[in-house]
């Protein structure tokens, strides 16, 4: 039979002097864990948010960014016409062909400048992305060197509000409008005309198509027509397929998160340890006479584990607490896959926090174990005298 | 009638290393101790009475000889038996109490229940019938530290008898005690034993405590004495 919990419990909140550094040195562990993890699920969350099922991406074979591909002219208008190419109302193919390009852009914050994403779209590459929208001024007009901006780009770049205008490529382009992009890797870009984009940047080529397919089984025939055709050197994927691979950006993010929570969990098991130890010193006569009732030692040993995992739970709640506030907090990095600016928000899901007591249990245990094994293994006659 | 032996005690020895140094703490000690006795157990420091206390309660191990209690040799079993053993059949009291101090009265008093087979309700009428034999039935929700030296020690009285052991070991329970507390401690185990029949051993140093007993031994070097 378990000792009581409330016997636990009750122990830990009596020794809150002793117990608050500890608790608080987890509860710092896991908020830094559960934050950097939460920057990694935010970056994961962005690139998943992106794309629509109905879409087939198409860039050039190899390339491993939209930025680093080029689609000519002339295999743009091969494939509009394929059948497997969806039509809108006025039966015109909808396909979208866009040019990606990087500007450097300062910082509102003046910490330098950074590379932005500028997307150029033919008129129909709104209505294939139908998450984003309008949330000031108005879109660009094809033929006007006029540009629509993410309101999360707006707030970290200079020159990006409505009315704005800024100097690139020789040119001054104006700021028309802001877009949300409803938490897609879209919320990283600046949006204008495909062919004036081709204009101004001096590019001959597109940098990939989007294409709306009829249905599931012609985004098949679809990838297998761009697959074997060997007049184009490209390669297709449906779009959420293509920005779900471009997650890669957040695999330097948890391995620092883990490396970091790793060498902060040392400390924290020492100092979970070095309470528990002060906790059987204190106890020693409470723990023999618990024995000469006849609580075997592995009741004592679990209880005093169960006493430091409490304790640790208690840090990792408070961890929790602590990084709730910056839960949805927008931030930026540079990805590694576009070398621009990716804007996500840190995103604390219920798993993530679950992840975080684990691990707070985890090293609560881990801190108890060595004190819980030396309390059951106390002998009870020298524990009984122990002043 | 003759009283049934609960406590029979064959050629006891107990010997302890202190480094190089062999000492004896208990020597060959032969003893019959009858059911309903109240024994009390005197010395001075080191005569090695505690140690047969502790020998007979099964919380300690002698070198050689036999100790039945209730006809089980309790030097015969191993570590989880014995714990088992000590809940089933007795209840200690500490001369220092040894109440927990995060745990109410009534909790102290449940613990050696928690490792029987009673559910919730029958463990709550058993404590308070405990609770209520030592005269502090309405301390039940007062911690160790709201309590006095004297109710400490009734509530350990309490602990020890609430799950109907036959014996009753009591190591110094008045060592810490004033006069008036003393007097009310003793007075409990009295009549536990005249009340309830139990078997009581306790220690004491006092010639006054161990006036409450039915019998008196000495301990000297580790031998009995007249």
């Amino acid at each position: 039979m378990a000792l009581p919990l409330k016997y636990n419990f009750r122990n830990v909140l009596v020794r809150w002097r002793a117990t608050l550094a500890t608790i608080l040195g987890i509860a710092l562990v896991v908020a830094v864990y559960v934050l950097v993890q939460a920057l990694a699920v935010g970056l994961e969350k962005s690139a998943g948010n992106t794309g629509d099922p109905r879409n087939v991406m198409i860039v050039r074979k190899g390339a491993t960014a939209e930025s680093s591909s080029q689609v000519s002219l002339a295999q743009f208008q091969t494939i509009r016409y394929w059948p497997q190419v969806a039509h809108d109302e006025n039966g015109a193919p909808l396909i979208s062909a866009d040019v990606i390009t990087l500007i450097s852009q300062p910082r509102i914050d003046g910490r330098g400048e950074a590379n932005v994403s500028v997307r150029g779209l033919t008129p129909l590459g709104r209505q294939l992305r139908p998450q984003v929208k309008l949330v000031a001024g108005r879109w660009f007009t094809p033929g006007q060197r006029e540009v629509a901006v993410s309101e999360k780009m707006a707030r970290r770049f200079t020159g990006f509000h409505v009315g704005d205008t800024f100097h690139t490529a020789g040119n001054d382009l104006t700021v028309v409008g802001e877009f949300d992009g409803g938490n897609s890797a879209f919320d990283s870009e600046v949006w204008m005309d495909a062919d004036e984009a081709r204009s101004l940047f001096d590019r001959e080529n597109y940098s990939s198509l989007l294409v709306r397919v009829t249905g599931p089984t012609a985004a098949q025939e679809l990838l297998a027509r761009v697959e074997s055709d060997k007049r184009l050197p490209l390669r297709a994927e449906a779009e959420v397929k293509y920005y779900g691979d471009q997650t890669a950006t957040a695999l330097p993010i948890r391995i620092l998160g883990n490396f970091l929570a790793t060498a902060m969990s040392v400390g924290a098991v020492f100092a979970a340890m070095n309470t528990m130890y002060a906790s059987v010193g204190a106890r020693t006569r409470e723990i023999g006479t618990l024995r000469v009732l006849g609580f075997r030692r592995r009741s004592v040993l679990a209880g005093f584990i169960l006493e430091g995992a409490l304790l640790a739970a208690i840090g990792g709640v408070l961890g929790c607490l602590l990084s709730l506030p910056l839960d949805g907090y927008s931030t930026g990095t540079m990805s590694f896959n576009s070398f621009s600016e990716t804007v996500f928000e840190f995103r604390i899901t219920p798993w993530l926090a679950t992840k975080g007591m684990i691990f707070s249990i985890v090293v609560g245990v881990i801190g108890s174990l060595l004190p819980a094994l030396r309390a059951s293994r106390l002998p009870v006659i020298a524990a009984l005298k122990s002043v | 009638m003759v009283a049934e032996t609960i406590v029979k005690i064959r050629e006891l020895t107990k010997i302890y290393a202190q480094g190089e140094i062999q000492v004896t703490a208990l020597d060959h000690i032969t003893l019959d101790i009858a059911a309903g006795e109240f024994l009390a157990l005197m010395g001075p420091s080191g005569s090695g009475k505690s140690t047969l206390l502790h020998i007979i309660a099964g919380v300690d191990r002698p070198t050689s000889g036999e100790c039945l209690v209730q006809g089980v040799d309790v030097t015969k079993l191993n570590e989880t038996q014995l714990a088992d053993w000590r809940n089933q059949n007795v209840g200690f009291i500490f001369q220092t109490f040894n109440l927990i101090p995060v745990l109410t009265a009534a909790e102290n008093v449940e613990l050696p229940l928690l490792l029987t087979q009673l559910d919730r309700r029958q463990r709550r009428q058993q404590v308070e019938m405990a609770l209520e034999v030592v005269g502090l039935g309405d301390r039940a929700k007062h911690l160790p530290r709201q309590l006095s030296g004297g109710q400490e020690q009734r509530v350990a009285i309490a602990r020890a008898l609430v799950t109907d052991p036959k014996l009753i070991v009591a190591d110094e329970p008045t060592g810490n005690l004033d006069s008036h507390s003393a007097q009310e401690v003793l007075t409990a185990l009295q009549s536990l034993r005249r009340d309830a029949g139990k078997t009581i051993i306790m220690v004491t140093h006092d010639p006054k405590a161990a006036a409450f007993g039915t019998r008196q031994i000495h301990l000297e070097k580790g031998e009995l004495s007249a």
